[in-house]
């Protein structure tokens, strides 16, 4: 035991307890039970002493002890290529597929988490070392708050006007209100279809989120998530019955098109609206120098 | 170059309309063109697209 035994085991404590705090399990069910949490907290765990033994070393005067952080840095990216290539390996198997940009997304997110435990466990151990554990438990927990707000970011509802609209046929053409969807050839398959699909119109609500709703991973997030939580009625070998959006060209709506097996209208609204809006889809023209001339 | 979208086979009930690469099968009315359009699409796991009351194409997406 030293002086900076017990700093280090606290920043340690409370860069875990950062760590067990992000990692929720929800409807997505992913991390999955157990082995795939333990992962993420033993990761947690190593993230976390990285932080804190990096303050006695600074205290020391020994500044190029800091450089092991760029080990951390080159170990949390491999955490996100590995969650990247086991999502990635498992998305073939999925009866509607996550999509690219979902598993960047989730990818990154498990990466910046290790990066808020290293920054939670540093905190705590330096305002340790500074001045007392109650300072440190105040900064720790300052730290985890900054964590949970970092951790969630906007949901589609927040960006679009969610409104149900039954499918219909005009022909062989699927329509979801003005929006084309697919052809249907056989009647037996469009009786299906309009017995079990329902449509949603999803309408921007200003110009920055025409783009972002158009992304095509952002749809098949939209898109899984609905069939993660409602179910889909759907098999392999019925390419017909597929879960589809297409986008209206003139005004930049979105036409959703799903085959759940729960059908009820306010909770496939609800669940479209608690989507996350994925960080890669985002785009912010507005912002733009040259657009914002333009329009005074 | 990976070809995404394919015809893998042709139902009609008018040959005249139909002809080239993809097996054709040619029926005697729209009953019977849409029994085979329902077979071959759950066979071929492709879908059933109607282009007109005639010709159905079965497609791999």
């Amino acid at each position: 035991m030293n002086e900076y035994t017990m700093p280090i085991v606290f920043g340690v404590a409370i860069g875990t307890i950062a760590r067990i705090l992000m990692l929720r399990t929800d409807y997505r069910q992913y991390p999955t039970y157990l082995h795939g949490k333990i992962i993420h907290v033993a990761l947690g765990f190593i993230a976390a002493s990285l932080g804190a033994v990096a303050v006695p070393a600074l205290m020391e005067m020994n500044f190029t002890a800091v450089t092991f952080l760029t080990v951390a840095a080159t170990q949390f990216r491999e955490v996100r290529n590995m969650e990247r290539n086991t999502l990635t390996e498992i998305d073939g198997d999925e009866l509607v597929s996550r999509g690219k940009a979902y598993i960047e997304g989730i990818a990154i997110s498990f990466e910046s988490r290790n990066y808020l435990v290293i920054l939670t466990a540093f905190v705590g151990t330096l305002f340790y070392l500074i001045w007392d554990i109650y300072v440190a438990v105040i900064g720790g927990i300052i730290c985890l708050i900054i964590s949970k707000v970092l951790q969630s970011g906007s949901t589609i509802k927040d960006i679009v006007d969610i409104e149900y609209v039954a499918p219909h046929f005009d022909g062989a053409g699927l329509y979801v209100d003005n929006i084309y969807i697919m052809n249907i050839g056989l009647p037996e398959r469009q009786e299906e279809i309009l017995k079990y699909g329902m449509g949603f119109v999803l309408k921007p609500k200003n110009i920055n989120v025409v783009n972002t709703i158009a992304h095509l991973g952002q749809r098949q997030a939209i898109l899984h998530d609905v069939s993660v939580s409602l179910g889909v009625f759907r098999d392999s070998g019925t390419p017909a019955l597929v879960p589809l959006i297409k986008r209206d060209l003139d005004d930049g709506r979105i036409g959703v098109f799903i085959l759940p097996q729960i059908r009820d209208k306010e909770k496939a609204k609800e669940i479209i609206g608690a989507v996350p809006v994925l960080e890669t889809a985002i785009r912010m023209p507005s912002r733009s120098d040259t657009h914002n001339e333009e329009v005074k | 170059m990976v070809i995404e979208k394919s015809v893998l086979a042709i139902i009609t009930t008018n040959k005249e309309k139909v002809s080239g690469g993809a097996p054709i099968f040619i029926c005697h009315d729209f009953d019977e063109l849409q029994k085979y359009a329902a077979n071959l699409e759950a066979i071929l796991d492709g879908i059933a697209h109607a282009l007109s009351d005639e010709v159905f194409i079965i497609v791999k997406h």
